[in-house]
């Protein structure tokens, strides 16, 4: 499986994103930022990069604003 | 020793505490204590969760619009610090009522002498806001801001706020609510009131430990304008020197008190067992009118607010006919082991408004977990008291 991760500006909308995405059933996981990817948040959310566009999708809902979202590999 | 006291000074602080508030406080310094924001680990992660779930049960007590808009804060006078400072500059021009506490009247006087110009809109002697008078205090000029204190501290008398907060809106003006004496008393809905901004404490009605508190920011708050109180480490975009545009963080410089927070959210939690604030308000507000009714029918006490139960939240101020409002809190309090509050409560713009400024008033307010019992021996040890005068 390749992983993605969604990058944030602050812990609460990564709590936030966590939140939106759990309560629509997507697998997702806190997890540490990767450093080569970011050093603004101490947390970025881990989630199944077949599932992006959904996650998207239900971030942009839920009004969180990310910064940014990469693809993490296996 | 806590058995044989009648605590009547929920007005000032809640007491006591539900057991949860205490035992939530500690496991979180025990189990949970990293700091929030800062560091990537799981106990870092496991306070900011709880952080982000008391934000979250902020915003559902107050139909706030969004949890990242509720700005945690050391208590209700930081909240209205960092309202007014945050939004009055030079030239702009606030209104505020005649039963204002010093959390108000205080940083308004000080933002007068850099230029705000500050305007009182008069309440009558019961501490009733005057619509008609306030209307036309608004309208005087352009106003920024209005800012309405929603329950007062001396005589409980509730603001009109839906009918003010509309005539504030109608004049372009943003709303500040100053919830401190009816955040877990009296349901609020910011949208349903038409207010932009609450401040709230954490420590009275909401149930939980001082050094909490709040600023919920509305919608049409504009916060990318508004001027942090404190600027600092945020955790957030660390590699900028300037304070973050990100809510909560552009407010909440510093490590936050998540120790107090985690006491708050079992405040809230115990609140919500209890039938949340309709439930709440409704026996403290019972009691109130037992409070009333009973010293009503005492020889030589006065009694302060409206006549009209519905009118006030669980504040009864009153004085006795030849006593001094400090003799009879310390009678009160040794003889009977009723404790009061007596004096100007912070407040000597509402005791000018209803005629008590500088002595003051003796205040009663009874809380969740006061009983009928412990307001029947309270009204007989005012009896007593009085008629000893």
């Amino acid at each position: 499986m390749i992983f993605g991760v969604v990058l944030f500006h602050t812990t609460s909308m990564a709590l936030k994103a966590e939140k939106a995405l759990a309560a629509q059933g997507l697998a997702v996981r806190l997890i540490p930022t990767p450093r080569q990817l970011s050093s603004d948040c101490g947390f970025a959310l881990r989630f199944d990069w077949a599932e992006r566009s959904s996650v998207e999708e239900i971030l942009e809902g839920a009004r969180v604003e990310t910064a940014g979202v990469h693809p993490l590999g296996e | 020793m806590s058995d044989d006291l009648i605590y009547l000074d929920n007005a000032a602080t809640s007491w006591p505490k539900p057991p949860e508030v205490g035992r939530a406080m500690v496991e979180c310094l025990e189990r949970e204590a990293g700091n929030p924001g800062r560091s990537g680990h799981r106990l870092s992660l496991a306070a900011a969760r709880r952080v982000y779930a008391v934000r979250e049960a902020v915003a559902k007590l107050f139909s706030a619009p969004d949890p990242v808009r509720v700005i945690f804060t050391h208590n209700a006078t930081m909240a209205v610090n960092l309202a007014l400072g945050g939004l009055l500059g030079p030239g702009d021009r606030v209104v505020c009522t005649g039963m204002e506490h010093n959390a108000v009247m205080r940083p308004l006087r000080d933002l007068e002498e850099r230029g705000i110009a500050v305007a009182v809109a008069p309440c009558d002697p019961a501490g009733r806001l005057d619509l008609e008078a306030f209307e036309r205090t608004v309208n005087a000029a352009p106003t920024r801001l209005v800012v309405l204190n929603h329950a007062s501290n001396v005589t409980g008398t509730i603001c009109p706020v839906a009918e003010a907060a509309a005539v504030a809106r109608r004049a372009g003006a943003l709303v500040l609510l100053d919830a401190a004496q009816t955040a877990g008393a009296v349901p609020i809905h910011m949208a349903a009131l038409g207010v932009d901004l609450v401040a709230f404490t954490g420590h009275k009605g909401l149930l939980g430990p001082s050094g909490t508190g709040g600023l919920i920011l509305g919608e049409r708050v504009n916060a990318a304008e508004m001027v942090p109180l404190l600027k600092g480490g945020t955790g957030s975009r660390s590699a900028q020197e300037r304070q973050p545009p990100d809510l909560p963080d552009r407010f909440e410089a510093g490590t936050i008190n998540f120790v107090g927070i985690a006491g708050l959210g079992a405040g809230l939690d115990a609140l919500a067992a209890m039938g949340g604030p309709e439930a709440v308000g409704r026996h403290e507000r019972n009691l109130a009118q037992l409070l009333w009714d009973g010293l009503s029918s005492i020889p030589g006490v006065r009694l302060y607010g409206p006549a009209d139960p519905a009118e006030r939240v669980a504040v009864v101020s009153f004085t006795i006919d030849g006593l001094t409002v400090s003799a009879i809190g310390a009678r009160l309090d040794e003889e009977f082991g009723v404790l009061a509050r007596v004096g100007l409560h912070c407040a000597p713009a509402a005791h000018r408004t209803i005629g008590t400024f500088p002595t003051g008033t003796v205040r009663f307010s009874p809380g969740p977990f006061t009983t009928e019992d412990q307001i029947a021996r309270a009204l007989a040890a005012v009896r007593t008291i009085a008629e000893r005068a």
